[in-house]
Parts: structure tokens; sequence; C-alpha cells
């Protein structure tokens, strides 16, 4: 039994514009040195999953450069491993290969790539979905239930707010899908959340865009799954790990702050046993905390000078906090710099951003301020 | 050549299943991290590893290379194991042995200049500089010599020479020693130089077929060009469980002895997968280097945790090296040790000593302590001896 997998690296880009635009969803940075797509690529290659396409939309620099010739992933390979699949545009464009604007247009997009398949079956996955899943468990579920599709799905309460950027899934008591209720708008409570993580039989996935191509669908979820579910056997796999889906700013700075809260959580996420989350390696040095630093409650990553008080804070690789600066509730990403005597509270820098001596900057919980790459403050 | 085939006797357990090389530093580091880094800085991408004692880590860490980008189509690493040939099997006698039995490496990329380096050390050097130093002299051997406090220079061997850097004499650790420049084992030979002179050592019964015993002076007595090339920086020997402390010691400080932050001479390592490393509300972090996979809640001070150290919250670790996977339960108070990794330390347990007026304590592999152990500086503890530390037959 072979499988290929298939990651969509930009579908929900516009969810967290802040972050997006220099970058796609997909090389966002997330818990402390990691980026999006290397929960999708863990997953895969952990489940012993070698072949892995990449569709990207556009922004994809940082994400080539992220993932190079992935063999942080054990993805350089001979046979298969990572391919990043940009969108495919020829000379006489037109509507019809334009780019996509969702799941099943990215699949049409790229049908040239998708004809060459060869394996069994297929994991799909979106690149904003954060949890460790063992799909080798997913895969057997969906040989041995016959499935035509099966979709994970995780059982979790909902606030009005998530429901509304989420896909909600209702089976039967056999698993079988009854209905999928795409962003609903007036939902509140428990519910089977889509984790957008799908395994599908290799030739009923060409089979499908190539109808989808014929019909002239635009939508995975509206156009094809809806209208099959009477005929077709789609079912649930219900995984209990951690999952955290980021659709908003706000949705993004709470699921970071979560993973310092709740240590069972980041337990769930990068604790499990031989499923570690790989992500590129930067060769960085181990943290040094000086004789004035006072550190509590935070998540560091290597490479990091700290000189001044961090708490409740999230400091990527090669951070460096000065004497006397106090950050606290922020997320800093790689090489930022805070000078001396600064402060900052509830803020998000992006990579390279200088805080320079005395300044003092602050977001509220509901609020966090962003401060875009590269920036001198 | 980097010659790693050393036991390190004197690093005692830690080198029990190890070779020296392979012995853990700097959190997340091995010593043969150092002179591999080193080389590929210095524009250096064919390098032989000699391997001879306990090469299993060794061979694993190493692997194709990749981690100092040294996974080449043509040269990159090859690790040089001893051999059984045609005329039987042998053991590297010597330093000079063990290049000798590789001379077909060697002749394969046909270099005009060799560099043969110890896997020992620990410091950062441009070896390209010293390249130069050696073609500018036309010299057929250039040392490196660090200069030593004449009162320890009968410790090493000792170069002397005339004003313009050429080597008149080698004494072999001298009594009363005439100059201060000691030899740091790190050589470049002309190829034919070194090939002409390795083979005349071999039919030498009576020589150890080592480099400072036999073939310096043998080059000397030749009237060969050999110069010293005087290194300035930071060099240690990790040779020895104190020094090994001490120089994991000297990466702390702001600014350090030693710095590994430098982003123009990065030190490169085969990497883990571990996550980044967690920071408790109760913990407290002074003057130390923490890196992935720890969770830290209790004190730390002075000390280099490597990956994966757990320290529950009211334990104290203190002017301490902890190597990955080591545990320390709530409580327990370390100073002035050696933890060698996956020991786990019980609740409350005391060990070593202050480092003020104390002794080294080192603890060796996979032990467990049970709660309150208390075990004083200036012991080697392993699985062999624990029962006689905690009073008790079955651990």
């Amino acid at each position: 039994m072979s499988v290929e997998g298939i990651i969509f690296s930009n579908i929900h880009d516009s969810d967290i514009s802040e972050l997006t635009r220099q970058r796609t969803l997909a090389s966002v940075p997330f818990g402390c040195r990691y980026r999006l797509i290397d929960f999708p690529l863990s997953n895969m290659v952990n489940s012993n999953i070698y072949n892995i396409s990449v569709i990207t939309h556009y922004n994809y620099h940082s994400l080539m450069d992220h993932i190079g010739s992935g063999k942080d992933w054990d993805l350089a390979r001979r046979s298969g491993g990572v391919k990043i699949l940009p969108p495919y545009i020829t000379a006489y464009a037109n509507n019809a290969n334009s780019l996509y604007r969702s799941r099943l247009e990215a699949l049409k997009s790229v049908n040239y790539s998708l004809a060459q398949m060869s394996s069994d079956y297929v994991v799909m996955s979106d690149c904003n979905v954060i949890c460790n899943i063992d799909l080798n468990d997913m895969i057997s579920d969906h040989i041995e239930s016959g499935a035509d599709i099966t979709i994970a799905v995780k059982y979790m309460r909902l606030s009005r707010t998530a429901a509304k950027n989420n896909t909600l899934v209702f089976s039967d008591e056999t698993g079988r899908i009854t209905d999928l209720l795409p962003y609903p708008t007036n939902f509140e409570g428990y519910a089977d959340v889509n984790l957008n993580i799908l395994v599908i039989g290799r030739k009923y996935l060409q089979q499908l865009v190539l109808d989808a191509i014929a019909h002239g669908y635009g939508s995975l979820t509206r156009d094809v799954l809806l209208r099959s579910l009477g005929y077709r056997n789609f079912r649930v796999y219900q995984y209990d790990g951690y999952f955290a889906c980021i659709s908003s700013f706000e949705d993004y700075f709470a699921n970071n702050m979560q993973l310092i809260e709740n240590t069972e959580m980041f337990d769930s996420l990068f604790g499990v046993e031989s499923r570690p989350i790989y992500t590129k390696v930067r060769n960085s040095a181990p943290t040094y905390y000086s004789d004035s630093s006072r550190v509590e409650n935070s998540l560091i990553a290597d490479g990091c000078v700290i000189e001044g008080t961090v708490e409740n804070s999230i400091l990527f690789r090669g951070v460096k906090v000065g004497r006397g600066s106090v950050v606290k509730n922020s997320i800093l990403f790689q090489d930022t710099f805070v000078g001396e005597n600064a402060a900052l509270g509830y803020t998000v820098s992006d990579k390279n951003v200088v805080i320079r001596d005395g300044v003092v900057l602050s977001g509220h919980s509901t609020l966090p301020l962003y401060i875009e790459k590269g920036r001198m403050v | 050549m980097l010659l790693a085939g050393g036991q390190g006797s004197r690093l005692y357990t830690l080198t029990e299943r190890t070779a020296k090389p392979a012995v853990p530093f700097g959190g997340k580091y091995r010593i043969i991290d150092f002179p591999m880094s080193n080389c590929v800085n210095s524009g250096i991408d064919t390098v032989g590893v000699l391997t001879q004692y306990q090469p299993l880590v060794l061979n694993e860490y190493i692997g194709n290379g990749e981690p100092w980008d040294l996974d080449r189509t043509h040269g990159g690493v090859t690790v040089l194991p001893p051999y059984q040939g045609k005329r039987g099997a042998a053991w590297y006698k010597g330093t000079a042995n063990a290049i000798y039995q590789n001379l077909t490496f060697i002749e394969r990329y046909d270099p005009d200049y060799t560099l043969i380096l110890s896997g020992d050390h620990i410091y950062k050097m441009d070896y390209s500089r010293m390249l130069a130093e050696h073609k500018k002299n036309e010299a057929d051997c250039t040392i490196a010599v660090l200069e030593v406090p004449l009162s320890q220079a009968s410790r090493f061997g000792i170069l002397n020479t005339d004003a313009d850097g050429r080597i008149t004499e080698f004494e072999e650790k001298p009594k009363n020693p005439k100059s201060n420049k000691a030899s740091m084992g790190i050589y470049i030979f002309t190829t034919s130089k070194l090939k002409e002179f390795l083979e005349a050592d071999n039919e030498d019964p009576e020589s150890s077929n080592d480099f400072g015993k036999n073939v310096i002076p043998a080059m000397l007595a030749a009237g060969c060009r050999m110069y010293a090339y005087t290194f300035e920086g930071y060099w240690k020997d990790v040779g020895t469980l104190t020094s090994l402390w001490e120089a994991n010691m000297d990466l702390l400080g702001n600014p350090p002895k030693f710095d590994l932050y430098d982003r123009k001479w990065r030190i490169f390592y085969r990497h883990n997968a571990y996550p980044p490393h967690r920071i408790g509300a109760s913990a407290r972090l002074s003057n130390s280097m923490v890196t992935e996979g720890c969770v830290i809640d209790g004190t730390v001070e002075n000390s280099i945790l490597s990956n994966d150290v757990h320290v529950e919250a009211g334990a104290v670790v203190r002017d301490s090296v902890i190597m990955s996977g080591v545990t320390i339960r709530a409580g327990a108070q370390i100073s002035y040790s050696i933890i060698d990794s996956d020991t786990v330390v019980g609740e409350n347990a005391s060990l070593g000593d202050a480092r003020e007026g104390g002794s080294l304590l080192v603890l060796a592999s996979g032990l467990s302590l049970p709660a309150g152990a208390v075990i004083h500086g200036g012991e080697l503890v392993d699985k062999d001896n624990l029962a006689r530390f905690i009073g008790k037959e079955d651990t």
C-alpha cells in the first residue's frame, strides 16, 4: 500500500492577513520555532509518507526557503520527497487557469501533476491545522471501513465565533457522514469539527477532479462532498489530541499563549512518543541567561541571549532581550532585538524587528500589537 | 585528517562507550564539532576521520557529514577505521601510523598540503591562514603553537624557534623550557614530505609511530623547513574531567571566554528534533545555558544544560554540566558536578560540594539516585559502585 500527501499552503491566507503579507500561511511562525507547514509535513513523515506535494499560490518565496531540499524532514529523496507545485499558468492564460480560490480549484490547476500520481491513497491536509495525528491509524481505518473519503474530526466545544470559522461534520452512529456545515453563523456548542485532513483513494481523487473540471465546480465541500453524500461512503475519523485551527490574528495569539498556560496541551503537541515535530535546522547555539535575567512562564527557542525580564512570552530563535527590558505576554519572532530598558506587552514582533533602548509598546489581550518584519521602533 | 580514535581514558566513565571526540559538550555539541566546523569554515571540503576506540556513536554522529555540509559528491567526510590488508591487519599504533595506514586515502585526492588535527580540542581556528603562512614560508611542515605561561611550559611539547619562526628544536615536556611556544597538535605538511617521512617512520622498528615523538624530530634532524604558526585565541584540551568542566564554564559569562554566538564562525552539529525549552513560573536562571527540550521549574546557576533536561520545582543546580535526558527531582541540590545522560536524581538528594574548596563530582549515565541520597564531591559514580554511595545493593 502506498500513500502520497498533498498540502495546501495558501487556502486561508486572508484569515491572518497581518502575518501573510510577506509569506504564505504555511510559513507563518508558530510555537517558538516552527512554521505552520512543519505540522502537516511532520505528521506525514511520522506516518511514513515520503512523497508530498505542496500546492502554492503566491508569496511562496519564504516557504521555498523554509522547505529547501526537504532534508530537515527527511524528505530529500531520490524517489519521492517533497515537491512544490507552483500555480500552473500557461502563456494563453484565461479564466480556466487563473489563480485558484479553493482547494478544488487548486487541485484542478495542478491536474497535470495529479494525473501522474501512482499511489493507492492520498492524504490531503490544509496547513493552518496544528495537530499531531497518527495518519497511519487513520489510513488503516479508511481501508478497513471501505470509505470513499475519510475526514479527520475532533469533537469539541465551539463558541459562536469559532463555529463561524470551521466546518462542522455530522455523522450517524456508524461514522458515516450525513451532513457538512461549512462556516455556520448561528452555531454554538459541541460538534465534530473538520480538521481539513482527509484520506481518499488516488483513482477516486483523479476522477473527482476531472468531473469537477467538466462540471465547473469550485468548492470541494459544497460542490463535491455535499452533492455525493447520498450515494458515496464518506466517514469521520475521530482524533482527540491537540488541535488548533488558526483562523484569525486573535486566534493565532491565543493559541500560541495557550501553549505556555497549558503544559498538557504543549506535551500533546510536542511530546508525543516517536512523533516529533521537525523544522528547518538553523544551527543556533543554546540560549544564554545572564545573571540579570528574570524569566518565568515562557517558551524559549535556542540562540537567544536574555539579560532582561521575560514573562508569559514566546521567544523564537536568536532573540536578544537587553538589560532592564521587560517583555510580557508577547511573541517575538526570529532575531527580534530588544535593546535596554524597553518594555513590550501584548506584542507580536515579526522577524528582525529592532526595539530601541527605552521604547515602551503595548497592545491589549483582545487586540495584540503587530510589528511588521524588519521594522525598527 | 582528523585523529579521532583516542580512548580518552582520563574522562573515565564519560568515554566508557564513546570515543572522546563524541563526548557531548556545551549543551548541544560534541567535541568533534569544533575541528569539523573549523575545517568547513576554513574552506576544507575533504576530511578523513580516523576512528578506532568505541566508534559506534562517533560513526553514527558523523554519518554522511550533512550537518557540516560535508555530504559531497567529490570529497566530503570519510570515516577511516583500521582495516585488514593483504599483509595482515593492524590497529593504529600511533598518530603517525594511523595516517600512514591511510596514505591511499590521501593519494586519492592528491592534495598539495595535508592538515593533521586532533579530535579533542575546543577552539575556533582559521586553518586557511595557517596554510597561507605555510606556503609563504615554503615550509615542509608548519606546527600551530600557543604561547603558554612559561611556568606551565614543562607540561607541553615546546618548540624553540629562530627570529623568523623557523623551528630549531623540539622538546617534549622539557624541565627547563627555553620558550613558551606549546605545540597544539595541529600540523600542516606538504604532502610529498609527509609521505616520505611516514614511509621512513614505518620502516623503523624502534619508532613508536607518533608525530610528536618520532616524525617531527626526524624531520628536524633531516633539516626540513619547519615553522611555528602562533595561534591567538581560546584553545582548550578537554582530555580530563576537570578541563572538560572548565571548558564548559568558559561558554558562560557576558562576554564569554569562548563565544558560540558568532554568526561568522558557526559551530555546526547534528540536530535532534526537540521542542523549545519551557521555563516555569517558579524558575530562576542565572549565568546559564539552556537548550531545546528542557523544562525548568527550579533554580539553575552557572550551569550548562543539554537537551531534554528536567529541573523540578525547588531543585537547585549550581556550577554543573548536565547532559541530555537528565531529570532532577524536586528539592534536589546539585553543585560542582558533571552528570552524564539519562541519570535521574531523586527528590531532595544532595550531590557534590561547593565549588570553592570542593572537588568535582561525576555521575555516569543511566543511574537512578534515590530520594535523599547524599554524595560528596571528588567521586566518580557509576553503575558498579553506586551501591556503595547510597547504601543499597539493588538499585
